[in-house]
């Protein structure tokens, strides 16, 4: 695929290319940059996988100190920055290009304080989601969000994305759960924003920076909220006959007055693949799955589950099956948890991630069909329901051309049909270079320009992550 | 301030900014009016108000969104949800009896200040639940940023810091926030007689257990007996729970034991505990009908208590813990703020900020009402400022150093 344009390179930059490195290599400790051209293609793209480029060097800085030396050689010397946390972008959030430097945190792993009494982690910024969690869990407290490449991802790129997960109907996102940060600005300079308080003097600048794509400075700690685990959690599965039917029952769900943790859809489609996979015990004779998970007490689960139950055979569920343990509940999830691994087995996909209200659901599912089906293409639908956000997965065939054209085609149509539908570009993907073109059908010229002006209030050289978020002409960098 | 200007609709105040810019005149933004006294006072050649722009524009309970023009008396919008079984989570705190204002509260009000109750702790802030904003930046534009969607953000957030900029941003004409549905009820466990340390230790244990507390403070004795509902024999440190009336019970249940108090433990019914949430929420202990310093301190949750023992070291004060401890609120006699007292006692505790919520409208002159930031944080503060708002249309009632007649 080759749709997605990048800015043009820095010719004067590139030449320069062995001057950077040795002025790079004076101001690190040896095990921080990496140089030679072959160990620099891991760091070529991030798991949206179309699109590659060989950045210019890498820095794996050990600390803040190291990062924010690397950050003010950079803005002295006009070079681009990359930051990069565990490369699992998938809108491109992380790719290089052949003028710019990738920042990446990987080294900086460390968990610096646990806090129980004021429930909160700080960590820097290369610490992976799930170590937040693995870390308190003996202790009894979680970090909330969870998104699926929890086990890799690192919070420095989820705080970039404001990334959620399955369990963001109750717990927020990324920007729900931060109290902090160590941020970084392209000239080098340190700021702490936030801490262990709530809420900001001044301007929300930790809201602002969260979610801002590497936009606005690179994280290099942070300092996040711990909550404690719930006494019992258990989902609960039920099949419909018919797609737009559980979208319905989703949405009378909400509006009865239950908020569940999770509530996960699953088509057909989906179904099948993800049972031939993980032999999950999914029904195989349902058209859409919905798993809903609830939590408290065994009083309590069982209270809320009879109501939800209600609901879902006043919409003529087809069956239900409650786990009645944990082994049973982790059946459940197991299909779900596996669905891009499972699908990726048997096609290459692209998995897109928009927003769109509660009540659009059904109108946006039998759209979502009716676009993907004109393009000649398959797809599967896999999606956290319960906050409208949308993730179908394309089918297609990487090696063959055409159809890689129509797939990416088909996937920007499925987004403006959620923008359409009064909703968002993005749920928890980032908008990255992959939906970056994009950016005008959701917002004015004016709208965008005001971000952009934002952003120059931090970066007015626009060294930072080029060619993202913003559509291309807007990105340029600025004439010297 | 001269005139005060009322469009009636977002173009037309668009026009009006463009029009003032072009003037070079100053213009304060105004909802309201009930925080009017809270913050520098300004000198602006004119008011820009809400009052003109005012209605609900989109509600359907089972999408958790509510949409309305930004002059909307809060009171409307109250009524509009609690009939849909929903709430703003996160506790709309009105301070008026504290202040000495009548005032009504306006929805777009509510989101220019980001000001949360007793909830925010757990629920979160104002912020948290603004999914989208429509604004007139400086330059006179129209601007929409965030949406009505739960995941609400693409490209940068400018909701976070339109949340809480108190008119120094832009003009707010149209909000999203996200709405939840209310408990069925709720109840309050009243420890009685903990100082403010056994406090905070009760409190942080609170916490640590899965029995979803959603509320927890500490209010010395002498506050206590201003809060109806209490009727203390000591202070009270005070857990609320919400839910279901049975696992209501079955929580607080399992919670008491845990907390592993050796005092006193009593249980609020839904009407008192409700009562007392109020209270604490709209700082009613210390609605005294005078413009006495109040400072609202929000710290880490376990320094609380050691701010005010720091700050009782050296003047005499009133103070009641909210957040697990995280937020203070503290009142001093007299008309001194001692601002230089507060912020030592809190950046010798962890730090955090520190407003004054309440004082003279001489002392909010020569003080920092709003917390100072690092030169850095400062400077990057301004350039954001200006970013909306070039050539400082909007006056700035956060400025912080010595007060000028015009802040820009």
């Amino acid at each position: 695929m080759t749709a997605i344009q990048f800015l043009a390179p820095d010719m004067a930059v590139i030449a320069r290319r062995a001057q950077i490195v040795a002025g790079l290599e004076a101001i690190l400790s040896p095990d921080s940059l990496v140089s030679d051209p072959r160990e620099l293609v891991p760091f070529e793209t991030d798991a949206f996988t179309a699109y590659r480029r060989i950045p210019l060097a890498v820095v794996l800085p050990r600390d803040t100190a190291e990062a924010s030396a690397v950050m003010a050689y950079c803005h002295q010397n006009g070079v681009a920055v990359v930051p990069r946390g565990a490369g699992t972008s998938l809108s491109g959030g992380a790719i290089p290009q052949e003028d710019a430097v990738v920042v990446g945190l990987s080294r900086m792993n460390r968990i610096l304080e646990i806090d129980f009494d004021n429930r909160v982690a700080r960590v820097e910024a290369g610490v992976t989601n799930l170590a937040i969690s693995d870390a308190v869990a003996a202790d009894g407290f979680f970090y909330a969000p969870d998104p699926s490449s929890q086990l890799a991802c690192t919070i420095g790129g989820n705080i970039g994305m404001n990334s959620g997960g399955a369990h963001c109907l109750k717990y927020g996102v990324t920007t729900n759960n931060l109290l902090g940060v160590k941020l970084v600005l392209t000239d080098g300079t340190v700021v702490e924003i936030g801490g262990k308080a709530l809420d900001s003097a001044g301007l929300d600048l930790l809201g602002l920076v969260c979610g801002s794509e590497g936009q606005l400075g690179l994280i290099t700690e942070a300092t996040v909220r711990l909550l404690a685990k719930p006494e019992g959690a258990r989902p609960v599965l039920f099949g419909f006959d018919n797609a737009e039917v559980a979208g319905a029952c989703v949405t009378e769900i909400i509006g009865s007055g239950i908020i569940p943790v999770a509530i996960e859809f699953m088509d057909k489609p989906a179904i099948d693949i993800c049972e031939a996979f993980a032999h999950a015990g999914y029904p195989m004779d349902v058209d859409a799955l919905l798993i809903v998970e609830v939590e408290g007490s065994d009083a309590e689960m069982d209270a809320m589950l009879a109501r939800i139950v209600t609901i879902a055979r006043k919409h003529g569920v087809k069956s239900v099956k409650e786990s009645q343990s944990a082994t049973e509940a982790a059946q459940i999830w197991k299909g779900r948890k596996s669905a891009f691994g499972a699908t990726g087995r048997i096609a290459d996909y692209i998995c897109m991630d928009g927003t769109v209200p509660l009540g659009q659901l059904s109108h946006v599912l039998k759209e979502t069909y009716r676009i993907v089906d004109s393009y000649g293409l398959r797809v599967a639908n896999v999606f956290h329901a319960g906050d409208g956000n949308m993730h179908p997965l394309i089918l297609y065939n990487v090696n063959d051309l055409e159809e890689a054209e129509k797939a990416e085609a088909c996937g920007l149509d499925l987004l403006r049909l959620c923008v359409d539908a009064g909703g968002c570009l993005t749920g928890e993907h980032g908008v990255g270079i992959e939906k970056r073109d994009l950016m005008r059908h959701q917002f004015t010229v004016v709208d965008l320009d005001q971000q952009m002006a934002v952003r120059r209030a931090f970066d007015d050289e626009r060294l930072l992550n080029p060619s993202k978020v913003f559509p291309l002409d807007m990105n340029e960098r600025k004439a010297s | 301030m001269g005139e005060t200007l009322v469009p009636g609709s977002e173009a037309e105040a668009c026009a009006m900014v463009a029009a003032a810019r072009a003037d070079g005149r100053h213009l304060a933004i105004e909802g309201g009016g009930s925080k009017q006294m809270i913050g520098r006072p300004v000198a602006a050649d004119a008011v820009l108000s809400s009052s003109g722009l005012t209605g609900i524009t989109a509600y359907n309970p089972a999408e958790l969104v509510l949409t309305a023009h930004s002059g909307t008396p809060l009171p409307e919008i109250m009524a509009a949800i609690a009939e849909g079984g929903q709430h703003l989570a996160f506790e709309v705190p009105d301070y008026g009896a504290m202040l000495g204002t009548n005032a009504a509260q306006t929805i777009g009000g509510i989101a220019a200040t980001n000001l949360s109750g007793p909830r925010r702790f757990v629920a979160g802030a104002a912020r948290d639940a603004l999914l989208g904003v429509r604004f007139v930046n400086g330059r006179g534009e129209a601007i929409k940023s965030g949406g009505q969607v739960m995941k609400n953000v693409t490209g940068l957030d400018l909701v976070k810091p339109m949340a809480g900029s108190w008119g120094t941003l832009g003009f707010i004409t149209q909000v999203s926030f996200k709405v939840l549905p209310v408990a069925p009820t709720q109840a309050t466990l009243v420890i009685s007689g903990a100082d403010s340390h056994e406090a905070t230790a009760l409190m942080a244990r609170a916490m640590a257990t899965s029995c979803e507390v959603s509320g927890a403070a500490h209010v010395p004795q002498a506050l206590a007996a201003r809060i109806p509902g209490l009727a203390p024999s000591g202070s009270a440190t005070l857990l609320r729970l919400e839910g279901f009336a049975d696992a209501l019970a079955e929580r607080i249940a399992r919670l008491r034991p845990q907390l592993k108090a050796r005092l006193d433990m009593a249980e609020l019914d839904a009407d008192a505990s409700k009562s007392v949430w109020s209270a604490l929420r709209d700082v009613t202990p210390f609605a005294d009908g005078t413009r006495s310093p109040v400072w609202k301190i929000s710290c880490a949750p376990s320094a609380g208590h050691r701010i005010v023992a720091a700050i009782e070291a050296m003047r005499e004060t009133e103070a009641y813990l909210d957040w697990q401890g995280g937020l203070v609120w503290l009142r001093f006699s007299g008309e001194r703020p001692d601002a230089a007292l507060v912020r030592q006692a809190l950046a010798d505790n962890g730090g955090g900020h520190a407003t004054l919520v309440r004082a003279t409208e001489t002392v909010r002159r020569q003080t920092d009402v709003f917390q100072p930031e690092t030169p850095a944080l400062t400077a990057l503060t301004a350039r954001i400022r200006a970013s909306f708002d070039p050539d400082g249309v909007f006056a700035n009632r956060c400025q912080i150093g010595a007060s000028g007649m015009r802040a820009a």
